[in-house]
């Protein structure tokens, strides 16, 4: 059963949610995090920018368990995690979206986000084949969530479509949606934007604050469309080169002279 | 209605119920490869060592009664019970779920992210191991498996249909073997089952998931080792449900493993990852080969139903190599 409710109950909006200590990540050679550490507070837009490379994703999959670090902690709910599977982490309320959409392509998007569910739902498989019982209450209750969701995305029109043939702005909105199902109290976003235009970007701007403001949860994103991340993020941390470059609200970070000149691009002595 | 109609309609029938059978082993191919991408060598192995374990529980064989007599010098053989067909298929079931978890625990586990051509000659190992140790288990000679399923011609459509021909001609009804009916209705009931499991409960949902994506199937909190075991089980419960049927026809013996091998055309057919094109690819090798032999063969001397679905899934590979529901190869340059 999803544990996420229980373990951030403890924990008032403001407070540290989660925290990334001293985070090293390499592969091979190839060093993608150095000495990485910030924090979350609960109820917050954090949005994590940076160049491509920086290891903004990187940072993602150590938050939700692909990766796992050679160094450093992630604290989250005022404990240190153990090293964990994702799909535990799952369990502990971190629901996540992909940079390169990652949905279940043969499936409706009913059933997309009813997957999301998954931790939500405890019957087990024997109950499930014989159907009649407690398999068919769960399953009616969580399609009234998953109801709810639809509605608050907007996208009843394609409940019953199978999500391979629906348009990408589409398929972005109902990857957000399956994260959503999971009512999970850390989203992690990776480029929910990305590949859209104006009025698609307005759209999934307004889900994210209403997600945050509705149900207070915590979000951290990757995006590169500076306007939106400004607009949307309560604090920003800036990666370059698997280095942290800069950290604070968007306006102290737009005038951080590393931040600037990573992004503008300065000659290397 | 002719006695020529007539016959070539008998031939479909018994064609399609062939057929079922070949879809019924595909079948097990399809959920495995569905889930994991694992191409399972051991599918037919799996359905053999699942008649005879149903074989040697039914009969009170005592398990490595070869090897426990030679070591200690005791002559055990039998328990010395006959258990009713149910009971012996529910512990044949438990049986395979047990070998599911062991599949899992110590083959799969230790080749996650390992190249499909590992997995399939990881498999291939398992094959003989289950094949070597099936044997050790309950013996190497033929046994008759008896679940109660009817055998014989069924009488009553010999006599319904035996009026259908014009007056005058020598037509007697038509032939179909009861098991063959049994194990249509079986199948059928199967894939219903299966269908309604995969579309309408949590864990059906998460196979579909992991067939589609193993991250995204993380991300929500799907365990795939748990799934791999699930899968296994399922394409085990398939295996005994196809080995009941073919070894209730043919005998529990070694060849019963080889119907595997009959099943690849029917995947070539259907594609590897459709549960409609198992089914569909089934009953077209089914009708397609009986229908060959009775008009064709005789003109070339018979015997085409051993060469005849090989040479259809040539045909199949060069015009439509994904299969008649397979998703189509689209290749980005």
């Amino acid at each position: 059963m999803n544990k996420g409710a229980a373990l951030s109950s403890g924990i008032d909006t403001g407070e540290e949610i989660l925290s990334v200590r001293n985070i090293s990540l390499s592969f091979g050679g190839v060093k993608a995090l150095t000495d990485i550490s910030f924090d979350l507070l609960k109820g917050e837009v954090r949005a994590i920018i940076g160049p491509n490379g920086a290891g903004k994703s990187s940072m993602l999959n150590v938050i939700n368990g692909f990766y796992h670090p050679q160094q450093g902690e992630v604290w989250y709910c005022g404990s240190k995690r153990k090293s964990l599977k994702p799909h535990q982490i799952a369990y502990q309320g971190i629901a996540r979206t992909f940079q390169n959409i990652a949905l279940f392509k043969g499936m409706s998007t009913l059933d997309n986000i009813m997957t999301g569910r998954f931790t939500h739902m405890r019957s087990n498989i024997v109950s499930q084949a014989f159907w009649r019982g407690p398999a068919e209450r769960e399953e009616i209750a969580n399609r009234e969530k998953v109801e709810d969701i639809i509605e608050f995305l907007e996208i009843q029109a394609i409940r019953k479509t199978p999500v391979g043939r629906l348009p990408y702005g589409l398929q972005k909105r109902v990857e957000l949606g399956r994260a959503l199902a999971a009512e999970p109290v850390l989203l992690l976003l990776d480029e929910p934007m990305a590949g859209m235009n104006i009025e698609e970007k307005e759209d999934m701007s307004r889900f994210i604050l209403d997600v945050q403001q509705e149900f207070g949860t915590t979000i951290a994103l990757i995006e590169h469309d500076m306007g939106v991340v400004m607009d949307i993020s309560d604090r920003v941390v800036v990666l370059d080169y698997g280095k942290k470059i800069g950290d604070g609200t968007p306006d102290e970070v737009r005038n951080n002279q590393a931040v600037i000149d990573a992004y503008l691009g300065v000659p290397h002595e | 209605m002719s006695p020529e109609f007539l016959y070539t309609l008998e031939v479909i029938l018994n064609g399609l119920m062939a057929g079922v059978m070949y879809s019924l082993v595909a079948l097990g191919f399809v959920l495995i490869f569905k889930a994991s991408g694992i191409f399972n060598y051991a599918q037919g192995v799996m359905a053999l060592f699942a008649a005879m374990t149903l074989v040697g529980i039914q009969n009170g064989q005592v398990p490595f009664s070869h090897l426990i007599n030679a070591v200690f010098g005791t002559h055990i053989h039998g328990f010395g019970w006959t258990l009713p067909a149910f009971v012996a298929i529910l512990l044949t079931l438990l049986v395979m779920i047990l070998f599911a978890y062991l599949v899992e625990r110590f083959v799969l586990k230790h080749l996650v992210n390992q190249d499909p051509i590992i997995l399939f000659m990881a498999t291939i190992g398992l094959a003989y191991f289950m094949e070597g140790f099936g044997d050790l288990m309950w013996g190497s000679e033929i046994k008759v498996l008896d679940v109660g399923v009817p055998q014989g011609a069924s009488f009553w459509l010999e006599d319904f249909t035996a009026g259908w021909a014009a007056e005058g001609s020598e037509y007697y009804g038509m032939y179909i073997d009861k098991l063959d009916l049994v194990a249509t209705v079986v199948a059928i009931a199967l894939v219903v089952s299966l269908t309604l499991f995969s579309q309408y409960t949590k864990t059906g949902r998460a196979l579909r998931a992991v067939a589609d994506d193993h991250q995204a199937a993380l991300s929500v909190g799907i365990s795939l080792r748990k799934i791999w075991v699930i899968v296994w089980a399922i394409a085990g419960f398939v295996a005994m449900v196809a080995g009941i049927m073919w070894g209730a026809k043919s005998g529990v013996q070694f060849s019963l493993s080889l119907i595997a091998l009959k099943a690849l055309p029917v995947l070539i057919l259907g594609g590897f990852t459709s549960i409609p094109g198992a089914i569909v690819g089934g009953l077209i090798i089914g009708v397609g080969e009986k229908l060959f032999e009775y008009s064709i063969g005789p003109m070339i001397g018979g015997a085409t139903e051993n060469w005849f679905a090989y040479v259809l899934a040539l045909v199949f590979l060069v015009f439509r190599p994904q299969g008649l529901f397979g998703e189509k190869i689209i290749e980005r340059v």
